[in-house]
């Protein structure tokens, strides 16, 4: 891509061959001039989108209507497109058609930028991009999809009757769900078994002779992990010419403000130091700890003592809420002195880690609080831990027992354990939220620990100090903007300008999120 | 009497004869070349040596098949283990800069050990098998031969005795070596059907639908069931043995088939009897309908061990190559005579090497001729060593990897008429 002034040129590929359709694989990147602002704007909407799409994967069971409803409307609201058949040969108000698939094209490649540098960053990016390509792709009909396919060369051919006859039984016991009545209406596709490794591991597709014969209905599951793959290798790729790229002064403060807001908040700058006293920790735990943070603290009071899995979840949690290191350091001391520890062992051993957390040894990395994807995915904790996510390690029966001590109402409870058997520990977290503030609807989607805390005190009143402190973005990428040869410097005032405004905008944004 | 008495300790003087005078280095590089296809398919290729005093070495490669034989010569490994085709000659694998030294392609390759069916068989444990016990091996062959075949298409399929307590199956098609670990993986989950450790009592469960694998398995397993399981295994006999197989039954079915075993002490009457009780349940209930069948699969379906099957890199026994406990030479199996095969039967190393000694009719006067041939030398050696194995049991062994390798071939000659075409080459 190629950065001009202000000025757009045009395209040299013919508009109609270009978006012929609304929904691509993003194989080729696009090969046109584009104004620095064009490239702005389109890289923060796709981000807003990208944002919705992983709220709404929170919040929602994928691809329910209620989903896609709020997930078109999003689409609609941000100028990307979200209609299969959409043409412009109706005449519209707003962009047309072409116009918006053009962002859609832009504005993935110019994310791609920001995304690659980390495997946190690739993951998320991947995630939202295959759920919203999930999301196109299950919109359209068979037959649009079939076309697609084969634009994309991917030759999934279809077998025929005689086939489908001559194997029914096969078909009907290798496929979940499919009747004798099913396989004659619906297309079996006959792909080479290397590229349905996901249904051959699991057996649930018919082989022979090196074909795997997909039911259309897992059809989706094929093509979305070749999307996934595909995107992983671009990806790494992406990353390699990433010097190139951070060496146009321009370019370099958006995509590293880009690929930080991803996250929003991660609780990493101490806001709030100091604004708590370590007698009040026992009654906010009841009142505003998550459970795994509540259940941390309570072993911790019981045994007086936690092993290094829960030190660094609830130490960090700790220090997110605004427990300074000194506070933390008396904290943990006063309580484990009770237990088996003696202070100097204390100083000697444990000491030393709550420092570092607070960045104050070693390599000196300013820890972040843990959000909920990782204290649900990684380290699981083992007899004798204490760490990890309740809904989420914990037996449903141990589970039930902690909330009926909890005080959380019998049909709560049944709530949360819905919820837990169907995977969606946050969505538990979030309705043990609720119960324990007595509310009918948290206006939030939890994802991180933190978050739980602060949005516990907004609600209970004693907030407001906490709250204007969140809304201080971070403004010192503007700074570096500025800088730069005399030649750019007007360009640059610009866009720091620009950025800041840009910059405003995301956060506010990401607060209502 | 086939073994010959081996022992351990004669290996430092037998394995010299073996490497000089019986291994079949040309049918060996006439398979890991693959006709060439590739260029140095055979260069880029890891071998790795166990010597005496359990030196390891790794890394090895050579650049010709007499360069082959003359380090196998010099270094008379104990064991060989061939490993992956990589991006740079394995021996120079220090100088290429880090990050690039890959391994590329390998064939697909498993490995069924029999110590991995100890908690089902009653008849050995550990190392140790029996002709009894063997039967899991074949059922094993059956299953899988059939499903790499049939399932995934795959047409060149080696198996090998592994020497002492196991089979390995190679297979070599091009697609099979160029699968990518995530593929290789796959393969394997789809082919296992016994999952669990010592915890695990019910290592087998079966859902509807039954997948068509599993029913072809099943078939192959109801072939062998009754004379393997119920009659070589004992497995209806001992109390023991049927508290165990109990165990896999849903309780209720439990205690009513406790209760007959009280008067019924025939072991076919008796399994009889759970069929019977199995097909009742299929009429009503929603779960554990099944267990007539999960019984004979964990008692009898084969065992992988993932690991192997799933690293491009992973090394594995050669074969051609001697166990260095049994004396046994790792030889191909012909699956068109699966039961027939007798691991007993097959040859040790002492074995061969004396056959090979033994005079034979007639020999005299060819050792004149080789004297003759001296002008077109390698050619005469060539010649006297495929009279010395085709003297020996290693012959038949040979004769059916030829055929191996000849089956092989003709999709070889195909790849390089294409080749040339492409590079205008006549």
């Amino acid at each position: 891509m190629q950065f001009g002034g202000r000025k757009k040129k045009s395209s040299t590929i013919p508009q109609s061959e270009l978006y012929g359709q609304h929904l691509q694989f993003y194989g080729q990147p696009p090969l046109e001039n584009i104004s620095l602002s064009e490239f702005e704007t389109f890289a923060v909407e796709r981000l807003k989108l990208l944002k919705t799409v992983e709220n709404l994967g929170v919040s929602h069971v994928k691809l329910t209507d209620q989903y896609r409803r709020k997930l078109e409307s999003q689409l609609k609201a941000l100028n990307f497109p979200y209609r299969p058949d959409a043409d412009d040969k109706k005449s519209q108000s707003g962009p047309i058609e072409y116009e918006k698939r053009r962002k859609d094209h832009i504005s993935h490649f110019i994310l791609r930028l920001a995304y690659c540098q980390t495997e946190d960053l690739r993951r998320w990016f991947i995630q939202q991009e295959v759920d919203l390509f999930r999301f196109h792709f299950t919109e359209l009909v068979p037959k649009q999809q079939l076309a697609f396919l084969h634009k994309n060369n991917l030759h999934y051919d279809t077998i025929s009757s005689e086939e489908k006859t001559a194997l029914k039984d096969q078909l009907i016991n290798s496929s979940f769900g499919i009747s004798g009545i099913k396989v004659m209406e619906h297309e079996f596709y006959k792909v080479p078994f290397q590229d349905a490794l996901d249904l051959v591991r699991l057996r649930k597709v018919y082989l022979k002779q090196g074909y795997a014969y997909i039911p259309h209905q897992d059809i989706v599951t094929i093509v979305l992990n070749d999307f996934r793959t595909r995107l992983s290798k671009a990806l790494a790729l992406t990353a390699r010419s990433l010097p190139a790229v951070h060496s146009d002064e321009r370019l370099q403060p958006l995509l590293n403000h880009l690929s930080h807001a991803y996250v929003g908040q991660d609780y990493s700058i101490q806001k709030n130091v100091g604004k708590i006293s370590l007698d009040q920790i026992d009654s906010l735990s009841g009142k505003s700890f998550p459970l795994c943070m509540r259940q941390l603290h309570q072993s911790l009071r019981e045994n007086h003592h936690l092993r290094h899995g829960g030190r660094m979840q609830y130490g960090l949690f700790l220090k997110g809420i605004g427990l300074s290191l000194e506070q933390a350091l008396q904290f943990w001391k006063m309580e484990f002195i009770r237990g088996k520890v003696d202070a100097d062992k204390f100083d000697k051993a444990y000491a030393y880690s709550i420092r570092h957390m607070f960045g104050k040894e070693g390599k000196r990395t300013d820890y972040t609080p843990y959000s909920c994807m990782k204290v649900i995915l990684s380290n699981p904790p083992s007899q004798g831990d204490h760490h990890g996510c309740p809904f989420r390690h914990s037996d449903p029966e141990l589970l039930k027992q902690k909330l009926q001590v909890y005080k959380v109402s019998p049909s709560g409870i049944n709530q949360i354990l819905e919820l837990v058997k169907g995977m969606h520990y946050q969505l538990a977290c979030q309705k043990y939220f609720e119960l324990t503030h007595n509310i009918e609807d948290s206006s939030f989607s939890l994802n991180h620990p933190n978050q739980y805390f602060l949005e516990s005190q907004k609600l209970l009143g004693g907030g407001k100090d906490i709250k204007r402190e969140m809304d201080a973005p971070q403004r010192s990428q503007e700074n570096s903007a500025s800088k730069g040869s005399t030649g750019t410097q007007e360009v640059a005032a610009n866009t720091s300008q620009h950025l800041a405004e840009m910059t405003e905008d995301l956060e506010s944004f990401f607060q209502e999120a | 009497m086939p073994s010959s008495d081996y022992d351990p300790a004669s290996l430092p003087d037998l394995l010299p004869l073996y490497y000089r005078r019986l291994f079949p280095f040309s049918q060996y590089y006439r398979w890991l070349s693959y006709g060439g296809v590739q260029k140095n398919y055979f260069q880029n290729r890891e071998f790795s040596f166990t010597l005496k005093d359990d030196i390891y070495v790794r890394y090895q490669s050579f650049s010709t098949q007499n360069e082959l034989e003359k380090e196998m010569q010099k270094m008379n490994p104990y064991k060989i283990d061939v490993g992956a085709v990589y991006s740079h000659r394995p021996s120079q694998h220090n100088t290429v800069k880090s990050g690039t030294f890959q391994a590329l392609e390998k064939e697909l390759v498993f490995d069924i050990d029999m110590t991995d069916y100890d908690d089902v068989r009653s008849c050995c444990s550990a190392a140790d098998i029996c002709s009894k016990c063997w039967t899991l091996m074949t059922i094993a062959i059956r299953i899988l031969d059939r499903a790499l075949q049939d399932d995934f298409g795959f047409q060149h399929r080696l198996w090998v005795y592994s020497g002492r307590r196991g089979v390995h199956c190679w297979v070599c098609d091009e697609a099979a070596r160029k699968l990518s670990v995530a593929a290789r993986s796959a393969v394997t989950e789809y082919l296992s059907l016994v999952k669990g450790g010592d915890e695990t009592i019910k290592k087998v469960v079966l859902t509807e639908p039954i997948h068509p694998f599993i029913s072809k398995s099943l078939e192959v397993v109801k072939e062998y069931f009754s004379r393997y399981a119920l009659h070589d295994q004992d497995l209806m006999g001992s109390k023991e043995s049927v508290e165990k197989v109990l165990a896999l039954v849903p309780e209720d079915a439990r205690s009513y088939l406790q209760q007959e075993f009280e008067k019924e002490k025939k072991p076919e009457k008796r399994w009889k009897l759970i069929k019977e009780e199995a097909l009742r349940k299929q009429s009503t209930a929603k779960k554990g309908q099944y267990f007539e069948n999960e019984i004979m699969l964990q008692y009898c379906y084969p065992r992988l061990d993932a690991n192997v099957s799933k690293g491009v890199n992973h090394l594995l026994k050669s074969p051609f190559s001697v166990h260095p406990k049994t004396g046994r030479i790792s030889v191909p199996i012909d699956v068109s005579e699966l039961d027939k095969f007798d691991p007993f039967s097959v040859p040790t190393i002492s074995l061969i090497c004396e056959e090979l000694d033994r005079p034979r009719p007639g020999e005299e006067k060819e050792k004149l001729e080789d004297a003759k041939e001296k002008a077109d030398e390698k050619d005469a050696i060539e010649k006297r060593k495929s009279r010395d194995y085709k003297r020996t049991s290693l012959a038949k062994y040979i004769k059916y990897f030829d055929q191996f390798l000849d089956g092989m071939a003709r999709s070889w000659k195909g790849e390089r008429l294409r080749n040339s075409d492409l590079q205008k080459e006549f």
